[in-house]
């Protein structure tokens, strides 16, 4: 159980994707314009990881074992088909959550961040659980680094800047100074 | 044939410096920036990503007639993923130290959204020749911005560059720039001075246009 909270608790904070892997950095600095929508990607993104978790850990210990070679393109190409599979169900079955995820669906897929988690997952040699934890963690660490750009990027928008820096130059220096502020987390465990 | 040179010539030119994959177009940031926090690491990496686009888009553009248009993303994709995992395993084999450092990066070149976009935009349309032209292009500006941040990250951070001492021992590495933040505050930095080189040079072109200067004499 402890070692549960540990994975979670590090893949939420101490080693958030965003901030210290630097995984998914394109949805990070393109759709965190507004608030509600840095939401919405991130509520898609959990889904999506937490899916990627469970294709990883069944590709995993069914038919890797057999060719190892192949996990890399495997990885893409289940993840992908599956995410696309259930964006079908989700649009037949729930409308509303349709609306809610969408748009972002497809586009997750081709973020680094999920292949990274797949791929952490794996060499850290997770199982079904520990896996589905780490993902739950790194989903909702993406979430919260997101919403926490949207919001100061809010606040910016009515600050003066000198217009040489605006854009993606302001985006990435607010990012490391977040990505200062998350690396204080790191004192977490050390110091229980 | 003159023009033809030309043509191949401004195809590498727009990849190194005025297009730049890193600076101007902001594209493939995810896996750079983790593993910039030294010019070697920096140096293979850029390597790996420059044998990838190179042989993919050199793939891809040989096949773009047996492609179907329905499932190319998904066609370019296998094509990369190949690819990547020739190079990981590649890595893996003649340097392993380094493999380890940069570990599960090299595998996700393949979600480097600039290999990618590259196929889509350049190779699919394009002649074989003129495809390989763009990627060594585009690649080696990718090299090119890679180094330019390992260096900087490694030069403040280490007080080192390749691993040789550059200054008397007096100087206190910053080691905030190996860490995350660094990468962060330091690719904001070099994107401010690329704003900045560009602003320079639409305002002297804006000049040359006013005193009615020879347009050949622009770039």
């Amino acid at each position: 159980m402890n070692e549960l909270v540990w994975i979670f608790i590090s893949a939420l904070l101490i080693n958030n994707f965003v901030l210290a892997y630097f995984l998914g950095l394109c949805p990070f600095l393109g759709v965190s314009q507004r608030l509600e929508t840095a939401f919405r990607l991130g509520l898609a993104t959990i889904f999506v990881m937490l899916i990627t978790a469970l294709c990883a850990w069944f590709l995993n210990t069914y038919i890797l074992i057999h060719a190892p070679y192949l996990r890399l393109i495997s990885f893409i190409v289940v993840i992908a088909s599956t995410v696309q599979f259930i964006e079908m169900v989700i649009k037949k079955m729930s409308p509303g959550l349709f609306r809610a995820l969408g748009i972002f669906l497809p586009l997750i897929t081709t973020n680094c961040a999920i292949l990274g988690l797949a791929i952490f997952a794996t060499n850290k040699g997770y199982g079904f659980i520990e896996g589905m934890v780490y993902a739950l963690g790194a989903g909702l660490g993406f979430t919260l680094a997101l919403v926490l750009m949207a919001g100061i990027r809010e606040e910016t928008e009515l600050a003066e800047v000198p217009r040489l820096i605006k854009g993606t130059a302001m985006n990435l220096i607010i990012a490391g100074i977040l990505s200062m502020a998350f690396m204080g987390f790191a004192g977490l465990f050390s110091a229980a | 044939m003159p023009e033809k040179k030309q043509d191949t010539y401004q195809e590498f030119i727009k990849g190194l410096w005025r297009d730049n994959p890193v600076f101007v177009q902001v594209l493939g940031m995810c896996p750079m920036l983790a593993v910039t926090n030294s010019a070697v690491n920096a140096l293979v990496m850029g390597g790996a990503t420059f044998f990838v686009l190179v042989a993919s888009s050199f793939f891809v553009s040989s096949l773009k007639n047996w492609i179907p248009k329905q499932v190319r993303i998904s066609t370019y994709i296998i094509i990369i993923a190949t690819f990547v995992t020739v190079t990981d395993f590649t890595l893996q084999a003649l340097m392993p130290v380094v493999h380890k450092e940069l570990g599960a990066f090299i595998p996700l070149i393949v979600a480097n959204c600039m290999i990618l976009g590259r196929q889509e935009a350049f190779a699919s349309r394009n002649s074989v020749r003129l495809a390989v032209v763009d990627a060594l292009g585009m690649a080696s500006g990718f090299l090119f911005a890679l180094f330019s941040l390992g260096a900087v990250r490694e030069i403040l951070g280490e007080g080192a560059l390749f691993g040789f001492k550059l200054f008397s021992d007096d100087f206190e590495p910053w080691v905030i720039m190996i860490l995350p933040p660094g990468g962060f505050i330091t690719l904001g930095l070099l994107l401010l001075l690329f704003n900045w080189l560009k602003e320079r040079k639409d305002r002297l072109v804006a000049q040359l246009d006013e005193m009615e200067i020879e347009p050949r004499f622009r770039s």
